[in-house]
Formats: structure tokens, C-alpha cells, sequence
């Protein structure tokens, strides 16, 4: 099934100089297996090419069933730096929540209508 | 030695809720009240500020703050800790014991000292520290003579020291934003340098607060489902002597603490989560286990911590040249494309006057400005924000710029309007520059009065 990835997960994003994180958190052990398997670089890579101009690096926590990315320089410049009115990659979190995907259907008990 | 200590964070950034740190302090039982006040720049605001004026260089809406809560800091026992101290601590103390004599009041205050090495920046180049830019490897000697600030992150033990001593009030300088809650967990506990599980839990519980209502429901992917944001709770951690906390807040406030809400800002601002490297300990993100026990509380455990690296980190600032941004509306039908042809009418005059930049920026706020090609074009626009921004070393341009916004709303398209506040006018450019420096050349002080 076609979905959105708001519909399946969290996400919170913030500045790393020059550099924005983004972290991906699922609420559901099922959801965030499918996730390390289809959530790859190049996936994010593709997602963020209007945004982020550098490279793509990604770190997985079992704890937190979370995915952290980092979007290689995508803040313009960065910090103060920068002219752009996300200048700090706070809306970059949303960005990914944009991210269509297809969902195995034996996940769709997982979907949120939201 | 304390069973359980409880440590709210009222102020996560200077610019926070004046009224967060209020009701932390009165409206429920607290032993201490974190406030941090420093962004990356803003002590190099502060740092000219003393320039300018040698009483001055600390954050002054703290003095309003412990105005308004003395009461609970002298007579109920709360303790505060807060880097407002900026780069002039001694004044802010100055200015704090005679708030508190002129309500009848005493209280003995704790004063960091060390973490501004700005005065001495020359002496330790001599000593062969590079400060070369440790994101970019960028040479130092390209800044050297712009530097505005040098602040070290220096280590939270300086915090327990200051407890120790008897400090009501803690004002340091640039300690880290966790440091200010793990400070009082080494001082309530005996924590020692080398328990870096436990030193990893303090931090971990820091960062999880240091941001205030961004973990009790505020900026949350499921914000539908968060109660009365417009009273949230800021953060509250229950300590316990074995590094397990819980993250809550005070009954009856609004917002929602569980794991969503936990786990989300646990990410925020994160780079590798395997090695989070605080001045006191490398934190493992990755190793603890979180359970929501429901009624907004939060347990962590089981945080593992790696031995700290043997250099700070320093916080540099300096200046970058000016910049300028402005709006105006762009309404009607066509609003998209009268907005392009603006922009392309406000750089055409500029040019033709002589007048180019080192970087200019064009966005068109409600459509896609924020998301950019991630967002199908819409099929109908009914109004769209023009904004436009130039960088420059030369201040004169940076201000011409500002004059070529109005006068497109009788010379250009139509549907133009919502240019309010007066010309843009050229802001100085303070520029971050991260760099390391030897634990052994940095000497902090504490003294409490």
C-alpha cells in the first residue's frame, strides 16, 4: 500500500554546522525492521537532491527504533551564515515525513489515518 | 548521600518562555532549575557588550528571573544553575547579591571562571594550539584578526564544585548545555570523573531537557494528539543515585511526556549516536533502554558511557561581513509569476546601479521555500511571500539593497503589499568556528560568595 511516512513515523531535525540531522523513530519493532531494509542513503539521497548538496550519512538505533540521518551541506551555508529561511534544517524533520513509500500490506495494521 | 533529586530546565535558549522557569519553581516540588541563555553567538554579543561597557556581558533577563523566584531559591531551597553568566559572571553576581539585600535577602552564589580564553587567544597560538576549524580544517590564521569570542565547553565537575561550596545560584559561563543538569547529579551523588556510565546517564538526561518543552509536546510529529500546548509543562528529571531517571513534568500542566515525545528530541541536533562527546564523557546514544510508565513519565536506564576525549571543545565567533533579508506579498491572479518577475526587477535595478553581490538568495515563502522539490507544484496559488537576502563585506551595498524593495510596489506588477517596518537594513554576519584545544591549557576557577 501506498502511504506517507508521516502516517508511520516520527521525525525531529536540527543543525550540525553547515550540516542538518534528521532522526526517524518508529513506533513499532515490525515497522522499524522494513525501515533499515528500504530507508537507505540512497533513498534520502534522492528524497533531500532539491536540499541537500553533500553527503548522505546514516546511523541505526535499535533502542530508540530509530534512524539518524545527516544531510550533507543543506542549510546554505549554515548558521548565521546562510540567507536561507531554513537556516537551521528545523523543518527538515517534516521534509522526510513527506517521503512516499510502499508498505507491505501485512504492515498496514500500523498505519495511522492522521 | 540523596535518593532521588529532581532537576527542571526552564530555558532552553536565550529568547525561551520568561514564565517556564517561573512556574517550575513554584508550581510543583523541584531541587533544581537549569537555565540555559547561550546560543553559539550569542557570547560574542555579550563579549562587546563588555567591550562597551566593563559592567556588563552576562544575560540580564536573568536578573528579572531571580527577582521573581527569590523566595523559593532563599527560603524553599531551590538551586540554580545557568551559564547567563555569559562572559561576565562577577557583575552578574554583583548585580544579584544586591537584588536579594534590597528584599531583605541573602544568598551565596557560585561564580565558573576559565571558559573565556579570549584574552589569551595569542598566548595560546604561541603554545602551538592550531584552532584550525575542526568541521572544516579550515587555517585559523584565516579569522585571526575577526575573532569576536573564544569560549570554552568546559567540564560539569566545575558545577559540583561550586555546589559544594554552597551556591544558591551557580552562574557560569560556557559550560555544556547537559552539563548544567549533570552537575548537580556529581555533586548530590559523589559521582567520580572515571563512572562513565553514570556520567553518560546525567548527560543523556541533559540533552533529553536542555531544550525545555521540546520534550513535553511541543514541535511533535503528532501534535494532534498533545494536550493544552498553550500551558505545557517544561521538563522535570527524577535522579537516581544509579544513573535510572525518569523525564516528567509538574501535574496539571499541559503538554504530554511518553516515548514519542522522549525519543524524538533524543534525536535532535545528533550526530554519530555511538559517540556523543560531552567535556566530561563520550555517551553511547544507542545503549540505553526507554519505557513509557504512561502519566507522562519516562524511564531511561542502562546508559553506557565511553572515556572522554582529552581536548574541549571551543566555541569561536567571528565577523563574516553583512547580510539583509526582505519580504513583500505578492496576491492576485498569477501570484507566483508577478512574484518572479519582482525579484527579477529588484536585482535588474540593482545591477544597473553597480551593485552585485557575494550572495544573494531569492525564496517564495508558501511554495516550497522550506521543502523545495519535495513538494508537488500546487495547482492554484493565491498569494505567495517574496523573500530576497544579499551577503556582502561591504555594508554600503548590503543597505542599497534595502532600498530597492518598496519602491516595486507603485513600479512593478500588481497585488503587492506587506512591506511594514521600515528598509532592511545591513546586520553584521557573526560567524561559528569550532575548534579543540589541550585539556591541560584550560584552568577553571570557582569561588562562591
Amino acid at each position: 500500500m501506498k502511504i506517507t511516512l508521516h502516517q508511520i513515523a516520527h521525525a525531529r531535525s536540527g543543525d550540525k554546522g553547515a550540516h542538518s540531522n534528521v532522526g526517524l523513530m518508529f513506533t513499532s519493532q515490525e515497522l522499524y525492521e522494513w525501515a533499515k531494509i528500504n530507508i537507505s542513503t540512497s533513498v534520502i539521497k534522492q528524497h533531500f537532491k532539491s536540499i541537500a548538496k553533500g553527503e548522505i550519512l546514516r546511523y541505526e538505533m535499535d533502542n530508540l527504533l530509530a534512524l539518524n540521518f545527516i544531510l550533507g551541506d543543506s542549510l546554505g551555508g549554515g548558521g548565521s551564515e546562510s540567507l536561507i529561511n531554513d537556516a537551521q534544517g528545523k523543518t527538515h524533520g517534516q521534509a522526510l515525513l513527506l517521503m512516499e513509500v510502499d508498505l507491505p500490506d501485512n504492515l498496514s495494521q500500523f498505519v495511522s489515518s492522521k | 548521600m540523596s535518593n532521588i533529586i529532581r532537576i527542571g530546565n526552564g530555558q532552553g535558549f536565550w529568547g525561551d518562555s520568561i514564565d517556564a522557569p517561573v512556574r517550575l519553581a513554584k508550581d510543583g516540588p523541584l531541587d533544581y532549575l537549569t537555565l540555559d541563555y547561550l546560543a553559539e553567538v550569542t557570547l560574542s554579543i555579550m563579549q562587546r557588550q563588555k567591550l562597551k561597557n566593563p559592567n556588563t556581558g552576562y544575560a540580564r533577563d536573568f536578573l528579572d528571573l531571580v527577582e521573581r523566584i527569590l523566595p523559593e531559591i532563599s527560603d524553599k531551597g531551590v538551586k540554580v544553575i545557568t551559564n547567563a553568566g555569559g562572559v561576565n559572571p562577577q557583575s552578574c553576581r554583583s548585580e544579584l547579591i544586591q537584588l536579594a539585600k534590597n528584599s531583605g535577602k541573602e544568598i551565596k552564589i557560585g561564580v565558573i571562571q576559565g571558559d573565556d580564553i579570549f584574552p589569551t587567544l595569542a598566548e595560546l597560538r604561541k603554545k602551538g594550539v592550531s584552532f584550525e576549524n575542526m568541521d572544516t580544517g579550515a587555517d585559523f590564521d584565516s579569522i585571526m584578526d575577526k575573532v569576536y569570542s573564544a569560549n570554552v565547553y568546559i567540564n560539569s565537575s566545575t558545577i559540583s564544585e561550586a555546589l559544594d561550596k554552597g551556591a544558591q545560584i551557580v552562574l557560569a559561563g560556557r559550560v555544556s548545555d547537559p552539563g548544567l543538569a549533570l552537575g548537580p547529579c556529581i555533586y548530590e551523588f559523589g559521582w567520580k570523573d572515571q563512572d562513565y556510565d553514570l556520567l553518560a546517564a546525567g548527560t543523556l538526561a541533559g540533552h533529553i531537557t536542555e531544550c525545555g518543552a521540546q520534550c513535553t509536546g511541543g514541535n511533535y510529529s503528532r501534535w494532534q494528539d498533545v494536550p493544552n500546548l498553550a500551558d505545557v509543562g517544561y521538563p522535570i528529571i527524577e535522579m537516581q543515585p544509579s544513573g535510572e531517571f525518569h523525564i516528567t513534568k509538574h501535574e496539571n500542566s499541559g503538554g504530554l511526556i511518553s516515548r514519542e515525545t522522549i525519543g524524538e528530541q533524543v534525536l535532535y541536533e545528533m550526530g554519530d549516536p555511538n559517540h556523543y562527546i560531552s567535556p566530561d564523557v563520550c555517551v553511547d546514544f544507542t545503549s540505553f533502554n526507554i519505557n513509557d510508565l504512561g502519566g507522562n513519565k519516562v524511564s531511561i536506564s542502562n546508559v553506557a558511557g565511553l572515556p572522554p576525549t582529552d581536548s574541549y571543545k571551543v566555541s569561536i565567533s567571528y565577523f563574516a561581513g553583512y547580510k539583509a533579508s526582505g519580504q513583500l506579498t505578492v496576491s492576485g491572479p498569477n501570484a507566483y509569476e508577478k512574484a518572479q518577475l519582482t525579484a527579477e526587477i529588484i536585482w535588474k535595478r540593482l545591477k544597473n546601479t553597480g551593485v552585485t553581490f557575494e550572495d544573494t538568495s531569492t525564496e517564495y515563502l508558501g511554495l516550497s521555500s522550506c521543502h523545495g522539490e519535495i513538494n508537488a507544484f500546487p495547482s492554484q496559488i493565491n498569494e505567495v511571500v517574496l523573500r530576497l537576502g544579499v551577503k556582502d563585506s561591504d555594508k554600503n551595498k548590503v543597505n542599497r539593497f534595502g532600498k530597492e524593495l518598496a519602491p516595486v510596489i507603485t513600479s512593478g506588477p500588481p497585488g503587492i503589499t506587506g512591506f511594514s517596518g521600515g528598509r532592511p537594513k545591513a546586520q553584521e554576519i557573526i560567524a561559528y568556528w569550532p575548534a579543540l584545544i589541550p585539556k591541560q591549557l584550560v584552568h577553571t576557577s570557582v569561588d562562591v560568595v
